[in-house]
């Protein structure tokens, strides 16, 4: 990893449809191949196996995946490994099993293809802004390519066989990121929060499953696998986002409307603080992001790329920190590269021309 | 409002006794609500999913309604998993396990989780093909088997002849 592209990860874009909400839309598949055993209990010959069977089957299709890059996560420092989960190319757990896993991933870092995680195969594509359908289509397309060359896991009744009985059929995990300053500030959200899990939907902070909302951030998937199509989930994830965007959007018009003034002074406090402060800790970095970008989106401050909420977003991870500065840093330390990341970001932005 | 024990930190942790019909409150940090032990009451133990299959697989309804083999007996002939220890780590050893685990114990699982029990989606291409053969034929013999009860004997000539040609299909593909 160079770094130079260290911002490259096509979902930092913040381009597509929704963006002034929608951070990012996640599809991942989940597959297995026949016979083998999952990796958790498989046998170090038995994972080299499935390793060589997946990167097989990919090099079979060379002039479809000619764009992307292998690596075993052995071959990967644990502080790189770490970087790649913050830039949410690879899941925690594949950082954590060296034994045999690694990751096929594209260029542009939308499409991660993971081998030995908790299911043999998790095919992974990310884009920035609403675009379920299009991570799904990409999801599919690889799902394809590799199929061709490999006898999946697969029940006539079940579907496609996965680890875990919460994936099994369609193996499909959709989510998308949303920034909801506005229902969180006007408490409404606790009401969305209820009614969403019976519409199939579940909510969870930035950082997956058990980590709570920082900065304002809310993760939305898929709760059922198994019964519905991958299209209707798709659609149906798809429609319960876009009212939960309409609901953020209205919820900003009125405070925008009712305390204008209130706004304002937050979003160009945040703006003051990350110009100057010297230590930011991780949650406070989180909260004035979240409060001078709900500025910059009801257009209270002046013009910012929007890309960069997204690459400091990751770039203020612990992890990202100390591989940019090439040094294990303590807490304070971390602040204050933290502050300092920040800082420059930030300094042109306000300033006259 | 400052923590009340160290005065430093902004207090974020609201603590509230009733002792005896006393009722105390007390402000604090979250490292000192940590150090008092008083963090330890406004959290419950995480949340485990592992727990959770395990408290479905137990219960009484999800015993087996037809009882043929006891759970204990249990085990994947592929990756030797028992259904106790599937139970225990809510994780399937292999897709082998999917069939050894017996549907009387999956299918009330799977309608816990998803309110289904059959996949309504994608099918891979390579399998898709025979599956789909494979099923259309076993509709087709039970048919057949209707057709000759109730004695209608043309209409079984006519489900045999594509049965027939339905795995002279099957055949070609499988080769």
């Amino acid at each position: 990893m160079e770094k130079k592209d260290f911002w490259s990860s096509h979902w930092m874009k913040g381009t597509g449809p929704y963006a002034e909400v929608a951070l990012s839309s996640r599809v991942r598949l989940g597959r297995n191949i026949r016979d083998v055993p999952f990796p958790y209990l498989a046998s170090n010959a038995q994972t080299e196996k499935t390793m060589d069977l997946i990167t097989k089957a990919a090099s079979e299709q060379e002039e479809k995946f000619n764009d992307f890059d292998f690596q075993r996560m052995e071959d990967i420092s644990p502080l790189e490994r770490q970087v790649m989960v913050e830039k949410h190319l690879i899941s925690p757990l594949l950082a954590k099993e060296v034994n045999n896993s690694g990751v096929l991933l594209r260029k542009d870092e939308a499409v991660s293809i993971m081998i030995n995680e908790e299911d043999q195969l998790r095919i992974q594509a990310i884009y920035p802004g609403l675009q379920l359908e299009k991570a799904w289509e990409d999801a599919d397309t690889y799902d394809n390519l590799l199929e061709a060359n490999l006898d999946y896991a697969f029940h006539e009744r079940y579907g496609y066989l996965t680890a875990c009985p919460t994936n099994v059929g369609t193996g499909l995990r959709a989510s998308v990121m949303l920034h909801l300053p506005a229902l969180i500030m006007t408490k409404q959200f606790n009401r969305i929060l209820g009614a969403l899990p019976q519409v199939g939907v579940a909510v969870r902070g930035l950082y997956g499953e058990g980590t709570e909302i920082i900065g304002n951030l809310v993760q939305i998937s898929n709760q059922i696998t198994l019964g519905h199509s991958e299209k209707e989930i798709i659609r149906n994830l798809f429609g319960v986002t876009r009212q939960v965007i309409e609901q953020e959007n209205a919820s900003r018009q009125m405070l925008l409307n009712e305390n204008r003034e209130m706004l304002e002074d937050k979003s160009w406090r945040a703006l003051g603080l990350m110009k100057y402060a010297r230590l930011l800790s991780s949650q406070e970095a989180m909260q004035l992001l979240s409060d001078l970008r709900l500025g910059f989106e009801l257009g209270l401050v002046p013009q910012i790329d929007r890309s960069i909420f997204h690459q400091l977003l990751v770039l203020i991870r612990p992890s990202c920190l100390q591989y940019l500065s090439q040094k294990e840093l303590s807490d304070t330390e971390r602040d204050e590269e933290r502050a300092r990341q920040i800082r420059e970001h930030m300094q042109n932005i306000g300033e006259p021309e | 409002m400052l923590c009340q024990e160290c005065k430093e930190q902004k207090a974020n942790v609201y603590v509230t006794r009733i002792v005896n019909g006393i009722k105390t409150e007390i402000h604090l940090c979250e490292k000192c609500a940590r150090e008092k032990g008083d963090l330890e009451f406004a959290f419950e133990p995480k949340f485990s999913l592992q727990n959770f299959f395990a408290s479905f697989l137990s219960e009484p309804w999800a015993a087996p309604q037809k009882k043929t083999v006891s759970p204990s007996k249990v085990q994947c002939p592929n990756c030797g998993l028992t259904f106790a220890q599937f139970s225990q780590i809510g994780r399937f050893g292999c897709c082998n396990c999917y069939t050894a685990m017996g549907e009387e114990h999956l299918q009330p699982l799977f309608r816990r989780i998803h309110g289904n029990v059959s996949h309504s989606g994608k099918v891979p291409r390579r399998i898709g093909g025979t599956t789909r053969i494979k099923g259309e034929i076993e509709k087709l013999r039970q048919q057949l088997q209707q057709h000759i009860q109730m004695e209608e004997y043309e209409k079984a000539a006519i489900t045999r002849d594509k049965i027939r040609s339905l795995e002279k299909e099957l055949d070609q593909k499988e080769e």
